[in-house]
């Protein structure tokens, strides 16, 4: 019987130019933060890849009072078609960077190269297009003929996808004439860091985009600062429920996108193969850290037996590894703290009696890795069912009709995201009636597009990010 | 044969027309955008150094080397049958192909030239391209083919029964050629560019798997499109739920369109991660064509030498 081993096809760290330090960007300057540095590391090799000045909570005054004086003095007066151009400029410089950002997102973050080079990056300079787009075409976006800016918007960002989730924030806040300061991650500040330098080489006027890094004291300084105008929050739901806490009585508005525990809905009268894809791209895409990610299968009951071999062959053929290696489908987990979060849920399902099958690829044995799992044989009440694990492993439950299909995918706190896989158009649209999810896909599952309005029910969140509806949460409406 | 050995599902599948037309339209549905995103993220796989330099001797040993030109002559198949020995004459230990692959009046030609190398000998036949004549004109080009020494059957379906709804007869005419061919292996060419759409492709795999197809082919290289990847997705998929029902191995061959080294390894990438390893052999797996081969050298030469080499180095044919 003949073997192909693949060789290794490493992307060259060089092209990160990583440096040994790196500031946080206030008013148009790097400058020296007063908050204590902290050391970012690399989650596959576990060493140190640079050190990261964080700011105090007076270094995010001085940033708000910079986005406030840029927002007064310059970007809310300036025309839309001149806020365009900028935009336009940060996307191309995104793109030109591309390879250097996505090496870089892949080190900090843990990532496999080929989802930093084919989806994060990409994506993230696709936003800052589109955004651009709307900058002088407000008045026609549905919300009245000359819809105002908010002020100075406040942003805090998750580890996952770093680069996009700023994308995300800061896009339509510019869009829209707003200034803007954002706090990375503190386990991925990296490329918010890098792409405060494209910001200095677009020439944008100092203050309209400011970087704090910091940890989530620092998140916490930010949102609590009087002079922050609107907050956007994209993380834990429990951290979630803190920053409404935190902002009810105050006049600041809003938008959260929390947690999930998505449902991927598999009939009988699935595309069976292709389900196989969306099962595996909706839960082992990023290891599992999605919020969308599809965590739950439901499979119909007739089918379930041979979904889940095609499943187990289709996971056994995932390479998990070097994260900066080309073939590597599955990455790093980004911290210690998620890795023991993960191991410590999983416990759970064994112990709750469900069956646990692992992928049998090798696992390197520095950095935090995690393999492939399915949980078969899992039910409603069990933990792995219900709470989100943001790792790679996928919860199997089964239904018989598709009225209990949508109600057990119905019954989560959370509403983020579902999946519906069969050939009927019928039934396609019947059940995205009826499934309480913001985003729902048809016959194929973690698609992307700043077209495409993103958001929650529930404990998922509110407001969407993309499309003309997102521009609503930036916006005097 | 094949179908004698079949489990009870699948043997009733075939019973009569209307069991066959339950079976095939009760098959899973294929997904367009789903399998067209799988098979373009697979051709993603970055092959280097070692791994490169086996997947071109494998897909060098994969070929069968094709000529079917209306202006075909015995002298051009000589020319072909030389190439098809000895690919690269400064490079001996360059594997030589499967095979070589022509017209039935041709392939007693192929045969002398290729007695005593293992190098088979494949025919098309049939009707080739279209498969539009009788059913004893179909036989007879069968007959001829075997007869003149071919060790392999390359037919065509009849994609007008097929797209006609009359499978009982395209599996019918499939069983008579496989009885036809006696010792010689059956391609069964489904010529996908005809079929349209994936699900036809599942549904014809299918059919020619059932029928007794020892190995099943994209296209006869007359038609475009012809091979693509995201068909050959469907078709590595359809001999692997093959072989889980059954336990039996049938063989895929794309033919047409495939004319560099890159594509040749996005095509091996594919039989490796959908069919599996087992598929990865020239019993189990070809590629129809005549101008990969040169690429393939050239490629070769390069990954030896560490330099590129030029096309002038190599056999034009």
């Amino acid at each position: 019987m003949s073997t192909w081993e693949y060789a290794p096809a490493p992307e060259s760290r060089d092209i990160a130019n990583l440096r040994p330090s790196y500031r946080p960007f206030i008013g148009g300057e790097f400058v020296d933060g007063s908050g204590e540095p902290l050391k970012t590391i690399n989650p596959a090799t576990e060493e140190v890849l640079a050190e990261v000045g964080t700011a105090s909570v007076s270094d995010v005054d001085t940033a708000v009072k910079a986005a406030r004086r840029a927002y007064e003095r310059t970007w809310r007066t300036m025309p839309g078609a001149e806020r365009a151009k900028y935009l336009f400029r940060i996307a191309r410089l995104i793109q030109e960077r591309s390879r250097e950002l996505a090496v870089l997102e892949t080190l900090d973050n843990g990532k496999p190269i080929k989802e930093s080079r084919d989806a994060d990056v990409p994506t993230a300079a696709a936003h800052f297009f589109y955004h651009a787009g709307w900058a002088d075409k407000l008045g026609y976006a549905g919300y009245g003929p000359d819809p105002k800016p908010l002020g100075v918007a406040g942003q805090v960002i998750p580890w996952n996808f770093p680069l996009l989730m700023l994308a995300w924030k800061i896009a339509p806040a510019l869009a829209t004439g707003n200034t803007v300061v954002l706090k990375p991650a503190e386990t991925t500040p990296l490329s918010a860091l890098v792409f405060a330098e494209i910001c200095q080489q677009a020439g944008l006027p100092p203050g309209v985009v400011n970087i704090v890094p910091g940890a989530g004291d620092i998140g916490a300084a930010l949102v609590d600062h009087p002079g922050v105008d609107k907050v956007a929050f994209t993380g834990s739901t429990e951290v979630g429920k803190q920053i409404q806490r935190a902002v009810a009585g105050t006049p600041k508005k809003l938008t959260l996108e929390l947690g999930g525990k998505a449902a991927n809905v598999v009939f009988d009268d699935a595309p069976l193969d292709q389900a196989v894809e969306g099962i595996v791209n909706g839960i082992f895409y990023n290891q599992g850290h999605v919020c969308c990610a599809g965590s739950r299968l439901l499979a119909q009951e007739s089918v379930v037996d041979e979904l889940l071999e095609k499943l187990r062959h289709r996971v056994s053929t995932l390479r998990l590894g070097d994260p900066l290696d080309k073939n590597t489908d599955i990455g790093a987990v980004n911290s210690a703290e998620q890795l023991a979060r993960i191991r410590d849920l999983a416990e759970t399902g064994d112990a709750e009696g469900a069956q646990r099958w692992t992928s049998p690829c090798p696992v390197p044995e520095r950095g935090f890795f995690f393999p492939p799992t399915v949980f078969s044989g899992v039910e409603q009440s069990m933990r792995i069912a219900r709470e989100e694990i943001f790792g790679p492993v996928l919860s199997v439950l089964t239904f018989r009709t598709p009225d209990e299909a949508v109600a057990k995918a119905n019954n989560t706190p959370y509403g983020l995201s579902a999946g519906i896989w069969t050939e009927k158009g019928s039934r396609i649209l019947w059940a995205a009636s009826k499934l309480r999810a913001g985003v729902v896909w048809a016959n194929t599952f973690n698609r992307f597009d700043p077209a495409a309005p993103f958001g929650g029910y529930q404990e998922s969140g509110f407001g969407r990010e993309g499309g003309r509806t997102g521009l609503e949460a930036y916006l005097d409406v | 044969m094949a179908t004698a050995t079949l489990p009870v599902a699948l043997a009733d599948a075939t019973r009569d027309d209307a069991s066959l037309r339950r079976f095939l339209h009760g098959l899973p549905g294929v997904d367009q955008v789903g399998v067209e995103q799988r098979a373009a993220g697979l051709g993603t796989r970055s092959i280097k150094k070692a791994a490169k330099l086996w997947a071109i001797d494998t897909a060098i040993s994969m070929v069968d080397l094709t000529t079917l030109e209306g202006a075909d002559t015995h002298g051009k198949v000589r020319a072909l049958c030389a190439k098809a020995r000895r690919p690269d004459p400064d490079r001996p230990d360059t594997p030589p192909v499967a095979a070589v692959c022509v017209y039935p009046d041709l392939a007693a030609t192929a045969v002398e030239a290729l007695a005593g190398t293992g190098i088979a000998v494949a025919s098309v036949a049939t009707a080739f391209p279209s498969g539009r004549s009788s059913r004893e004109v179909k036989l007879a080009d069968v007959r001829l083919a075997v007869t003149s020494g071919a060790a392999e059957v390359d037919m065509v379906i009849d994609r007008g029964a097929f797209l006609e709804g009359r499978y009982g007869q395209v599996f019918e005419e499939i069983q008579a050629v496989k009885a036809a061919c006696g010792d010689a292996h059956l391609k069964v060419i489904l010529e996908t560019g005809e079929l349209a759409t994936y699900d036809n492709v599942r549904r014809a795999s299918w059919l020619a798997l059932l029928a007794g197809g020892d190995f099943i082919k994209t296209s006869t290289g007359k038609v475009s499109p012809a091979a693509t990847l995201p068909v050959t997705h469907v078709m590595l998929q359809a001999v692997r739920d093959w072989y889980t029902a059954t336990g039996e191995l049938r063989g895929v061959k794309p033919a047409g369109g495939i004319r560099t080294t890159k594509d040749a390894i996005r095509y091996l990438v594919a039989v490796h991660e959908v069919a599996g390893e087992q598929w990865l052999t020239p019993t189990l797996f070809r590629f129809g064509a005549s101008s990969l081969l040169n690429d393939l050298l050239l490629q070769r030469r390069t990954q030896l030498d560490g330099h590129y080499s030029g096309p002038d180095y190599l056999a034009v044919d």
